[in-house]
């Protein structure tokens, strides 16, 4: 990699309950502009605490995290102002509810951007087209299907301009007839150019998309590549044996 | 049957036509309103921003660095759950005549005090009852505020307050319910709010029953008129979420 990488994670532990619980074991991974980084693994592998801990959701409990050039995780770094430019999508949408779907879309910008409510407005119409729910910008999160709150969710993450986009399991708490229209959306985002890292089960994604893709399993990188790499090639064991049962 | 109604109609008019006694009444009844407004007002201020201290301090006390920051909100907590203790293990009676006769002893305006004390009393009581709306939200939406970059208080401000706030309406409609008939002992500082305008009806006509079930009356009545306004209003902040 030429470029300085956009996220540089160093020696990355979190541990729970006073070291009781080991999530992640010393990670270390470079995330290039523009890189789609897909990590997969088997539940408790500590995929998703190693996400959550890239925008410090999750304090890590050792190691470093850079996000373009500064140190998230040193003592005096006010996190709120690089979460800004960290957007991220969850499992289970978390959209404001007491919100319209504009709203929850410029809250953050016109709150925290201190955009003018008409230029936020402007912008969430122009994603809110393009993702194909420019209608239903006065609903209220609970008049929508799950593939259109997720699909919200990502636009709400867009609209603050992000550098880097995280999704947690996007796809997972979807009915299965509603995960395309998500995916496709992620697609797009790549296509553009976004960096993304995606934490999913969702292995075709994973193949298709990923320019390259993490295993993780007992909180370390048990293995990474490119994804026919890995997908075609797993060379560790523990990657065939999780291969072999979700393919 | 007309015979006893005759006489009603008689003991109302000697209660409170002959010497334009209703004013105690009416009078009573402004002041009663007054103190239950204003003590409501700082009520729910005092709980808000303790609950808010409540629950930061419970949520944030792992993930805080150790500095001034987290000293503040140790000892903002510390002090809050003091404010607690004390005020939900006295009675109110009590902090009434403390706060009359000990604390506010250079003012003659009872209303301010009466104002005061039940303010911080039903602080302590909204405070647990708005701490326990915010830990009913999802944590999710808390996340949610968070990884946009919005800060602790501002997360609490735009996104979980409003809806904590929703959900513990009928709690605190409640609330203001009790607090409106606690005020009934002002008259221990000598404030001269609906009940104590009643019992001076009862000391100047020597006749209990009128003035005494008037006064229960129109209790009665307020706190079925407030409880079907704040019905409506449940009702209006929940048609958006359907």
């Amino acid at each position: 990699m030429s470029a300085e990488p956009i996220i540089s994670v160093k020696n990355l532990e979190k541990h729970f309950n006073d070291g009781a619980v080991h999530a992640l074991n010393g990670v270390n991974v470079d995330i290039a502009k523009s890189e789609v980084l897909v990590v997969i693994g088997p539940s408790g592998s500590g995929k998703s605490t190693f996400l959550r801990c890239l925008n410090l959701l999750e304090r890590p409990t050792g190691g470093t995290v850079i996000f373009e050039g500064t140190h998230l995780t040193a003592p005096r770094t006010n996190i709120n102002v690089y979460r800004r430019r960290m957007g991220m999508v969850f499992q289970h949408f978390n959209l404001f509810p007491h919100m319209t779907v504009l709203r929850n879309l410029t809250l953050g910008p016109t709150e925290l951007l201190k955009k003018s409510q008409e230029d936020a407005n402007k912008k969430a119409m122009q994603l809110l087209e393009r993702v194909g729910l420019a209608d239903r910008a006065d609903a209220y999160p609970s008049q929508l299907s799950g593939g259109q709150k997720q699909r919200i969710a990502i636009v709400r993450a867009l609209c603050m301009e992000p550098d880097v986009m995280l999704f947690d399991e996007p796809t997972s708490a979807l009915d299965p007839e509603m995960v395309g229209e998500v995916l496709d959306v992620m697609k797009e985002l790549a296509n553009e150019g976004m960096t993304m890292v995606v934490v999913t089960h969702e292995m075709g994604f994973a193949r298709e998309v990923a320019d390259r893709v993490l295993f993780m399993d007992e909180g370390i990188v048990v293995e990474e590549g490119a994804p026919e790499d890995i997908f075609e090639h797993p060379k560790s064991e523990r990657l065939q044996s999780f291969l072999s049962k979700v393919l | 049957m007309a015979e006893s109604f005759a006489r009603l109609k008689e003991s109302f008019i000697f209660n409170f036509i002959e010497g334009a006694r209703w004013k105690y009444i009416t009078n009573g009844l402004w002041v009663t309103l007054k103190v239950t407004f204003f003590a409501l007002l700082l009520g729910v201020a005092i709980g808000v921003v303790v609950a808010m201290i409540r629950s930061a301090y419970d949520q944030m006390k792992d993930e805080m660095k150790p500095g001034f920051g987290k000293t503040m909100l140790t000892v903002l907590n510390t002090i809050a759950r003091l404010y607690l203790t004390v005020i939900r293990g006295t009675p109110v009676v009590v902090q009434l005549l403390i706060g009359y006769f000990v604390i506010f002893v250079s003012t003659t305006n009872t209303v301010f005090v009466a104002s005061m004390v039940f303010g911080i009393n039903s602080g302590a009581y909204i405070t647990e009852i708005i701490r326990g709306g915010i830990m009913s939200i999802d944590h999710g939406q808390f996340e949610a505020g968070r990884s946009l970059g919005f800060d602790y208080f501002q997360t609490m401000r735009f996104i979980v307050i409003p809806q904590a706030f929703k959900n513990v309406l009928p709690a605190l409609a409640n609330e203001f319910i009790a607090l409106l008939k606690e005020t009934a002992v002002c008259g221990y500082i000598g404030l001269m709010d609906l009940t104590k305008g009643g019992d001076v009806i009862r000391g100047r006509t020597f006749s209990a029953f009128m003035p005494l079930i008037v006064v229960a009356a129109i209790y009665l009545g307020l706190v079925i008129f407030f409880s079907w306004l704040v019905g409506k209003l449940e009702r209006r902040l929940r048609s958006n979420e359907r």
